[in-house]
């Protein structure tokens, strides 16, 4: 359905999207995922005609948008900290495209009323917006969004600004509303949570270009570099240097001891390796590789301890360990790099 | 607040009550009355509608759009709000008056007998004046409005639909809507008060509330006709003072992310840019040159004749003492104000800053004399001071009352914001009382103190309504000097209020500047 080619941009003589292409299909959610500052939002701005990219194509259906204003793309944005009317009541906020739109009152009402009681906000239709909590305002913004039928939906850091426990109820809703109205979605955010609880596709985001694309599951399981597994947090990351390769396996030589990898890459002896070896890949246990070393912190989380050594490898262990004591435990290393 | 008691209550409760006498409510009395109010309100229309014109594009060019010299237009276009009445007069006169630059030039062109352009004495004069002066209002309160306006709304409303047109009569033009009614108040407020400008420019057939106060009081000696015109100016202007309050009050819905400002770059906007900067450039800068070269011209070129001729004592002339005169009484008065309002000023900020029941109420109380006329102030004195009328001091008192409240609304930020901690956090460093007030009170006040010295300097050099009611003949002002030049045929006297409008200017000007560098953040009004 949407399909964006090649599309570059720079702000302030700085390039800030460097050739994104991707498309978007039915019913489809995809989750850009990147830091601050990666461009996310000016892509959405790009796609919702409020700013031109000064190259590539925005296509839907097969057609380009490029002469089409942003008033008639019928695209909706949600934007960060809503842009809700503070002039307009809460049910004169979801009507508003719709009275753009020259529908008859009855029509208005009716959808108005059928879009509030999705987000949940029936009874609150003459209140003031101003008046509303964070969470209030982000589901006003969502049914001002939905409420014209839009092609395709757009969040742009839609759950930023609210706490952690209001962040994860109005994400479930929102998955909930998404799946059931079929609208087609682009979700920018930098909370890697919220990509993975949203997206049916995540599309990371790093110094203006796509630098992975895929199911939740597949880039959690395979980060295609080094950025991606630390930007994810999904374990430690460690540097060597590879020593020799035989039929696919490698050596590489850490700071922690010399471990054996699967080593996918092809690149020759004595060049650099990044290794990710996750939490719940250190074991206690004979043989394999080994990690060495002395503990240098213990933080109680819960119902687990983190630990971590002298250089900061961590891991999760059921008891606390004391600071100072030798470890020697069994890890399972990925390549990376 | 004795202070405020005597000076400007009881003067206000004489008008008042003079107001209510038999002799004052006669039907002749109340339909003279009707007329001039009507005019009053008909002229403080026109003149907001036509500073509306001029403000609201100006206040989008500065909100919205980035261009080289945009400081310095904006000081420009502040620096006549400040500029004592008689000397913007007298620079709209110098350029367009029967002597002045237009009129002398295309007499010299076409060879003409007399002034081609009549302007002084006309409606159009006083309008001119009037937008001169307040469209830094609208600049100020729309513009800032402008500038702190969400760009995402009207994006919002872009992606909900509406092309740019209906987003901005939608989105923008709604949210804009209080700002430019306070504005409009503001202005209609500052144009209904209007004095000095109707009397230099308009002339005795333009009398509005305030002129025909000063009319009847000076030269009719009707004081109680001159009460009652003053109990219906101060009704209006308490009315119109709430609904300013209320309206303010409503502004809401800033944004966390204010658009910036940026350079012109479709056609459209930079011809809309580029236009709108010559145009306000030359408004406002003709007149305020106009005045100092119009000074320096005589019959035989650029000369300082009429300086000189300030020093000497003609027979014959308009006053009994040298002009140069009025210049030391204004200095002289002018300190006098600085010191008696400073000496009241501080210890009502100090006060004001405690915040308790009473302080909430004396607050308003205090700020009343903004709302309240010169001219009625000076009538007011008249009617409560009687016998003491011969004192040139009545003067500098006068001018106190009006200085207060800017001087209190200046000292009072600054005194609020000496942190009490910072005092204790040298105290605990083994700072003495002595010591720690050197170290952390002075610098704070010692800024705002002179600011608010400025002020009353600057309010008391250019105060013409109630000086021109209660100053001795012996005793003139500039202000009051210079409107009895220009009341005088000749061009000698002409040349000589050119002078000292010229020597007023450039004394406010740099007052102007002044209060400007030590301003503190917040001070406004």
């Amino acid at each position: 359905m949407l399909e964006l080619i090649n599309i570059h941009k720079t702000y302030e003589g700085q390039p800030l999207l460097r050739g994104i292409s991707f498309s978007v299909a039915a019913g489809e959610t995809v989750c850009l995922l990147g830091a601050s500052g990666s461009g996310k939002s000016t892509l959405l701005r790009i796609v919702a005609g409020l700013e031109e990219a000064e190259s590539g194509r925005v296509l839907w259906d097969g057609q380009d948008l490029s002469g089409v204003a942003a008033h008639r793309r019928n695209f909706g944005l949600m934007f960060q900290d809503y842009a809700l009317f503070p002039h307009l009541s809460v049910a004169e906020n979801a009507a508003f495209g719709l009275k753009i739109q020259n529908l008859a009152a009855g029509e208005i009402n009716k959808r108005v009323a059928a879009v509030l009681e999705l987000v949940n906000m029936q009874g609150f239709e003459r209140r003031r917006v101003t008046e509303l909590s964070g969470g209030e305002q982000q589901r006003v913004a969502l049914a001002r969004a939905l409420a014209p039928r839009p092609r395709l939906l757009m969040f742009d850091e839609p759950l930023g600004a609210l706490d952690r426990a209001l962040r994860d109820r109005l994400l479930g809703e929102l998955r909930g509303i998404l799946h059931r109205t079929r609208v087609p979605a682009i979700y920018v955010t930098h909370d890697q949570e919220e990509a993975f609880t949203i997206a049916d596709r995540i599309i990371l985001l790093h110094e203006g270009g796509i630098v992975q694309s895929g199911a939740p599951e597949e880039v959690y399981a395979r980060p295609a570099s080094a950025w991606v597994a630390r930007f994810l947090g999904l374990g430690n990351i460690v540097k060597g240097r590879r020593e020799r390769g035989e039929g696919g396996r490698g050596v590489v030589e850490t700071e922690f001891g010399v471990w054996e990898v699967a080593d996918l890459t092809e690149a020759g002896d004595g060049s650099s390796a990044a290794l990710l070896v996750r939490p719940g890949a250190v074991k206690a246990g004979e043989g394999g590789n080994r990690v060495r070393g002395r503990v240098a912190d213990v933080v109680f989380e819960k119902d687990r301890f983190k630990i971590v050594l002298e250089g900061g490898f961590y891991f999760y262990a059921p008891q606390a360990l004391t600071v100072g004591e030798p470890v020697d435990l069994r890890v399972e290393a990925e390549c990376l790099a | 607040m004795a202070f405020l008691g005597l000076f400007f209550f009881l003067p206000l409760i004489r008008i008042l009550a003079l107001s209510l006498d038999a002799s004052a409510v006669t039907l002749d009395n109340l339909h003279l009355a009707s007329r001039v109010l009507l005019f009053t309100f008909y002229q403080a229309f026109l003149s907001v509608l036509l500073t509306l014109v001029l403000g609201l594009p100006a206040a989008w060019l500065f909100a919205r759009f980035d261009f080289p010299g945009k400081s310095l237009l904006r000081a420009l276009t502040a620096v006549p709000f400040m500029l004592p009445t008689v000397v913007v007069a007298a620079g709209f006169n110098a350029l367009l008056g029967p002597r002045g630059w237009l009129n002398q030039a295309a007499m010299g062109l076409f060879n003409l007998q007399g002034p081609p352009i009549e302007f002084i004495g006309t409606l159009g004069a006083i309008l001119a004046a009037h937008v001169f002066y307040n469209t830094t209002i609208v600049i100020r309160i729309v513009g800032s409005a402008l500038a702190n306006l969400d760009p995402r709304l009207s994006a919002a409303a872009r992606v909900l639909g509406a092309d740019e047109r209906r987003a901005f009569r939608r989105v923008t033009l709604p949210l804009l809507r209080p700002s430019v009614l306070a504005a409009a108040l503001l202005v209609f407020l500052f144009d209904f008060t209007s004095f000095g400008v109707i009397l230099l420019l308009g002339g005795p057939q333009f009398a509005t509330l305030e002129v025909e106060i000063y009319v009847q009081a000076l030269s009719l000696l009707d004081l109680p006709l001159a009460a009652l015109l003053s109990a219906i100016q101060l009704a209006c202007t308490l009315a119109f003072s709430a609904l300013y309050t209320r309206l303010t009050r409503l502004q809401t819905a800033t944004s966390p992310r204010p658009q910036s400002p940026q350079r012109p770059a479709a056609p459209l906007q930079r011809l809309f840019v580029i236009s709108f900067i010559v145009l306000l450039f030359i408004f406002y800068l003709l007149p305020l040159i106009a005045l100092p070269l119009r000074s320096l011209t005589t019959s035989s070129g650029l000369a300082l004749d009429f300086y000189r001729e300030l020093f000497l004592n003609r027979r014959g002339s308009v006053f009994y003492v040298p002009p140069a005169d009025a210049l030391r009484n204004s200095l002289l008065y002018a300190g006098t104000t600085v010191l008696l309002s400073l000496s009241l000023g501080f210890p009502a900020a100090q006060a004001l800053t405690r915040q308790t029941r009473l302080t909430r109420l004396l607050d308003p109380l205090l700020m009343l004399p903004l709302g309240a006329s010169a001219v009625m102030l000076g009538l007011g004195f008249i009617l409560a001071f009687n016998r003491l009328l011969s004192q040139p001091w009545l003067v500098p008192i006068a001018h106190t009352t009006i200085a207060l409240p800017f001087v209190v609304r200046t000292l009072q930020p600054a005194l609020a914001s000496i942190p009490v901690r910072l005092r204790q956090a040298a105290a605990s460093l083994g700072a003495s009382p002595l010591r720690a007030w050197l170290t952390v009170d002075w610098p704070i006040i010692w800024r705002a103190a002179l600011a608010a010295a400025t002020f009353a300097f600057t309010v008391s050099m250019g105060e013409f309504g109630a000086t021109a009611l209660l100053t001795r003949p012996e005793y003139p002002t500039i202000p009051v000097a210079i409107y009895r030049f220009l009341s005088q045929p000749g061009g000698l006297n002409y040349g000589q209020a050119m002078a000292m409008a010229t020597i007023l200017m450039t004394v406010t000007t740099l007052a102007i500047l002044l209060i400007e560098r030590l301003r503190l953040p917040g001070g406004e009004f």
